[in-house]
């Protein structure tokens, strides 16, 4: 017994949250293995995915080091800096794939919307926590303002998908938070109203395309609708049990497209069948259900609202990207988080999960000070 | 509550941290119901429709390629071939891949050389293309070093392709083109016929198909059964592996009777004449030789003609696409005399004691019209020995007049004439023998007397092909038993040579032995006789043989003029023809020979049927010629 705490304690002493780090491991094990069947067996792409799985958690242990007071304190200050970068992007930035969004600064080439993932929910629940809960009318309207703010920008990168995933976790602090059903009730029905504004003026044409795709993938089945015909046809070939590894004939014949990237999914459910779907989906609802429990034993409300929009962030995260390549979302280019191969994306959410570790690690010695 | 805590403007952190709890808790029903939400969906997909996702999968991948069977040989009586499958390489062009055709040809045509003619008939050919995406070929037999310089600057040719592929080789050429045919790329008629006949799958990945002769009518035997491969391809359509397999049966091969040496023979024989030989082995009436000349090279259709090389041959004044064994029709003249002496003997309008006056002209009782011999001062008194030795028009005219026309139709029908002789090719003629009911469907004429006297000497409005002499003649020759002319001898498989049986019809009944000798007796004077029209060309052979010649005007000739072959164009100068069997006794072989405005059949038609004749003897000494020989030197 002591044994045991003795290791939890020394876990705790360098900021790591056991179970956390047992499911995300386990979910990146399993993206390897993934992706190494996806690629065609190609071991450099392991390498390369293992070589960044292992500098995203370094980052977040790193990030697991900071106490969670000083993210509040400096808030301010990162969510400015992003801003101003995501403005930058839009001056500046580097063209790639019909949108901007790397800001190359010499040395490196960075992503300031991934920057904003964090920024901005670390200033809201700073934001908010400040005041009491739930929050007025006038600080749900500056704090919608705060979410509305970076939305715009990543938007008109146009980079559809993430900014909305960022808006997500703006207003997921304000739902934490208490946000009255009334005003969640207007939002909604405004959002529906501003919807084919949005459509008509706002969307570029692929990104009409997709969403049309989405509500009948058949009318082009040798275009936009490829994609999704094919992996359904992956899942839905799978059967029960799965085809086996390294099995999948719609992956490994290379009928599937992005198949180590976005439709990652769709190997994984070929290859392991609907049984493996259970597994996994158990594995992601057990990172989950620990970050709940994080932001439930939080010590104050920044850290409670911040580790719950963070959890909630990733559950929409992992939903979409399964929503999408199971045919039941539009296709947006949403990765699934720890298992598809690549990305900024998977230092963001270490960083994240850093945060998550932070919040579980510090609050003895916060509530000892 | 709220407004309260709101006044109060003091916090109340258990308060929130239960609002937060209770809406984290709400977060957690709502991902709860999402991932049920997905895990249904999944397992609509994975379980409930698996069968049919299952299948769209196996159709992504699984893909059924046709594999052509081989074309079945033909092979001459001695196992000789006479139709192969070689591999040629061939240039050939997907119109559907290319960009710009102009610019791909002027870079194939820096590479190899192609005639200018070629590319306008190939452009014509992708004008004219029927199945999309199917290969139209550039150029065909290209060499192997051509081959290899395409293949090397093949990156610069999207488009074209170098393919291997077995075709169809006709190693004597021109020898064999009239009775084996040829096989040449299935056009949109073709596929038309097939398609009607339901044997569309049957030739999938088959490229061509027998156009004439042998190739055409034994097409069946000669195809074979299409095989399937069951292969895995990836999104590419490159083939990832062999899944199963069924292989394709090829197509029998076909052991003639024809023997292609002897074909060489009668080929040396007509030399440079317009002509047909056709020899019968008269136990079956199986062809040991069939040729007509000139031929032409059937290898030129299996690659595709050239419209100026079949310009040529369509409009060569020689005729060479004509099979004139089956399809020349021909005044059949004096060949037919035996026959009709013996209608003549069965009718009893002539005994062999029968005498005739020939004065050198005939004439029908009251009519001016003087029809005359072709001996302008007569033969004299003639029997029907010297009638047919000496080829007399008078006696026959006479003989004809007497029978009339309705008897010669029916009586001549039963030994083949105007009829197909159900030889296995399609190019046939019935060619035309004359009836009352024929003249006046043609002419609207009724059928006159006179109509019928030069029906005696096988005139006027009878025609017939070579083959149909040889036919009836191997029925005298059989006296009366008639066996259907067949080039095939047997069909080989895997499993053995199956011999394919002869076809009789319904023989020639009625007539009496006696009267069957006494024409073959007659027909073995023609070449016995010191007098015989075809004594002279058998002077000396090793054998007894019995014939008939004969010489067929081609032009009529007015009432008092007089034929001199010097002064006439070489178009309207006589053909010649001879029919003739032996030996005399137990006959083996029966014979004929057209030869097109050339004179006399004695002296041009009867040398070429005794060279054929001489080969024969010679060259198939088994059975009774032994003891014909054995005999003859006693």
């Amino acid at each position: 017994m002591s044994a045991m705490n003795d290791e939890k304690s020394l876990l705790r002493k360098i900021h790591i949250d056991a179970q956390l780090l047992l499911a995300l491991v386990s979910l990146m094990v399993v993206g390897l293995f993934i992706i190494y069947s996806a690629s065609g067996q190609n071991m450099d792409l392991i390498v390369r995915q293992a070589i960044r799985l292992g500098l995203a958690i370094f980052v977040m242990m790193a990030v697991a080091q900071i106490p969670p007071s000083f993210l509040a304190h400096r808030a301010a200050v990162f969510f400015t800096l992003a801003c101003l970068l995501l403005v930058a992007v839009l001056l500046f930035g580097a063209v790639g794939k019909g949108a901007q969004r790397w800001l190359d600064i010499g040395f490196m080439r960075i992503q300031p919307s991934e920057l904003m993932k964090l920024a901005l929910p670390i200033m809201l629940a700073a934001y908010i926590s400040k005041r009491p809960l739930p929050p007025s009318i006038k600080h749900t309207g500056i704090a919608l303002f705060l979410v509305v703010m970076p939305t715009l920008l990543i938007a008109k990168q146009p980079d559809l998908g993430t900014s909305l995933l960022i808006a997500m976790s703006g207003i997921f602090v304000l739902f934490l938070a208490g946000l009255s059903w009334r005003l969640i009730a207007g939002f909604v029905l405004l959002v529906s109203a501003l919807a084919p504004l949005v459509w008509y003026f706002y969307m570029h044409d692929y990104q009409k395309r997709r969403v049309l795709t989405f509500l009948n993938p058949e009318s082009d089945p040798l275009g936009s609708g490829y994609h999704i015909i094919q992996s359904k046809i992956a899942i839905g070939s799978g059967g029960f049990w799965g085809k086996g590894w390294l099995a999948g004939t719609q992956s490994q014949l290379e009928f599937l497209p992005e198949r180590h990237t976005d439709f990652i999914f769709a190997v994984f459910a070929e290859e392991f069948g609907w049984a493996g779907v259970i597994v996994l989906l158990a594995l992601y609802l057990w990172v989950i259900a620990r970050g709940m429990v994080i932001a439930a034993q939080a010590p104050d409300m920044f850290t409670k609202l911040l580790a719950g929009s963070i959890t909630l962030t990733f559950f929409v995260y992992v939903f979409v990207n399964m929503g999408m390549v199971s045919g039941i979302l539009p296709v947006v280019g949403v990765p699934l988080p720890l298992v598809s191969y690549g990305g900024t994306s998977m230092v963001t959410l270490l960083a994240g999960f850093g945060i998550l570790m932070a919040i579980s690690t510090h609050k003895r010695f916060l509530r000892d000070a | 509550m709220w407004h309260r805590r709101r006044r109060l403007a003091m916090r109340d952190h258990l308060a929130e941290a239960s609002l937060f709890n209770r809406r984290a808790l709400f977060s957690l029903f709502v991902i709860v119901i999402l991932g049920a939400i997905l895990l249904i969906n999944l397992h609509s997909i994975q379980i409930d429709q698996y069968e049919d996702y299952q299948t769209r999968a196996d159709g992504n991948r699984i893909k059924v390629l046709p594999s052509p069977p081989n074309r079945g040989l033909i092979y001459d009586r001695f196992g000789r071939i006479l139709a192969d499958n070689a591999t040629f390489y061939s240039l050939e062009i997907v119109p559907e891949e290319v960009a710009d055709m102009d610019q791909l040809l002027s870079r194939v045509a820096e590479l190899i050389p192609i005639e200018e003619s070629r590319l306008d008939d190939f452009r014509e050919q992708v004008k004219h293309q029927w199945r999309k995406f199917e290969a139209v070929v550039l150029k065909s037999q290209l060499s192997e070093e051509e081959a290899s310089i395409i293949a090397v600057n093949q990156h610069k040719l999207k488009g074209a392709y170098i393919e291997a592929r077995l075709k169809r080789y006709y190693p004597y050429g021109e020898l064999t083109t009239h009775a084996v045919g040829y096989v040449a790329k299935i056009n949109r008629k073709d596929a038309d016929n097939l398609e009607l006949e339901g044997k569309t799958a049957r030739y999938e990945g088959t490229f061509d198909i027998g156009k004439q002769g042998l190739e055409k009518y034994y097409e069946d035997l000669l195809h074979g059964e299409v095989g399937y491969q069951k292969v895995e391809v990836n999104n590419r359509g490159r083939i990832i592996r062999t899944l199963s397999e069924q292989a394709p049966e090829p197509g029998q091969d076909l052991v003639l009777s024809l023997d292609i040496e002897m074909q060489q023979v009668a080929k040396d024989a007509l030399g440079e004449n317009r002509g047909a030989v056709v020899v019968l082995d008269t136990k079956d009436n199986s062809v040991l030789a069939l040729y007509s000349n000139p031929s032409y090279d059937p290898n030129l259709f299996v690659h595709g003609i050239s419209s100026k090389n079949y310009k040529k041959l369509l409009n060569d004044t020689d005729r060479p696409l004509i099979n004139r064994v089956t399809q020349g029709r021909y005044p059949p003249a004096s060949t037919i005399k035996p026959i009709m002496g013996l209608l003549g003997l069965h009718d009893q309008m002539v005994t062999t004691k029968t005498r005739i006056w020939d004065p050198g002209y005939y004439q029908i009782r009251d009519i001016a019209h003087k029809y005359r011999d072709w001996k302008k001062w007569g033969h004299g008194w003639v029997d029907i020995y010297r009638s047919i030795e000496e080829s007399c028009d008078v006696y026959f005219y006479d003989l004809a007049v007497r029978l009339g026309m309705d008897r010669i139709h029916e009586f001549m029908s039963q030994f083949g004439f105007g009829q197909h002789t159900g030889i296995d090719i399609y190019e046939e003629s019935t060619a035309i023998l004359p009836s009352r009911e024929w003249k006046y469907g043609r002419y609207r004429q009724p059928w006159y007397a006179g109509d019928t006297v030069s029906i005696g000497i096988g005139q006027g409005y009878w025609t017939v092909t070579p083959l149909q002499l040889a036919f009836a003649t191997s029925i005298v020759a059989n006296q009366g038993l008639v066996y259907e002319p067949k080039m095939l001898n047997a069909t080989r498989t895997k499993t053995g040579e199956l011999p394919v049986p002869a076809v009789d019809r319904k023989p020639v009944e009625g007539v009496s032995e006696h009267n069957w000798q006494v024409i073959k007796t007659a027909m073995h004077g023609v070449v016995d006789k010191i007098t015989g029209s075809g004594h002279k060309a058998f002077q000396g052979a090793e054998y007894e043989s019995a014939g008939k010649t004969g010489t067929a005007q081609v032009i009529r000739i007015a009432q008092n003029e007089e034929y001199d072959a010097e002064k006439i164009a070489e178009k309207y100068r006589d053909n010649a023809l001879y029919v003739g069997f032996a030996p005399v006794d137990n006959p083996r072989i029966a014979v004929a020979v057209v030869i097109e405005n050339v004179g006399g059949g004695g002296k041009n038609a009867a040398p070429v049927a005794r060279i054929m004749m001489d080969y024969y003897f010679a060259n198939y000494p088994d059975n009774p010629l032994e003891a014909y020989k054995n005999v003859s030197n006693e």
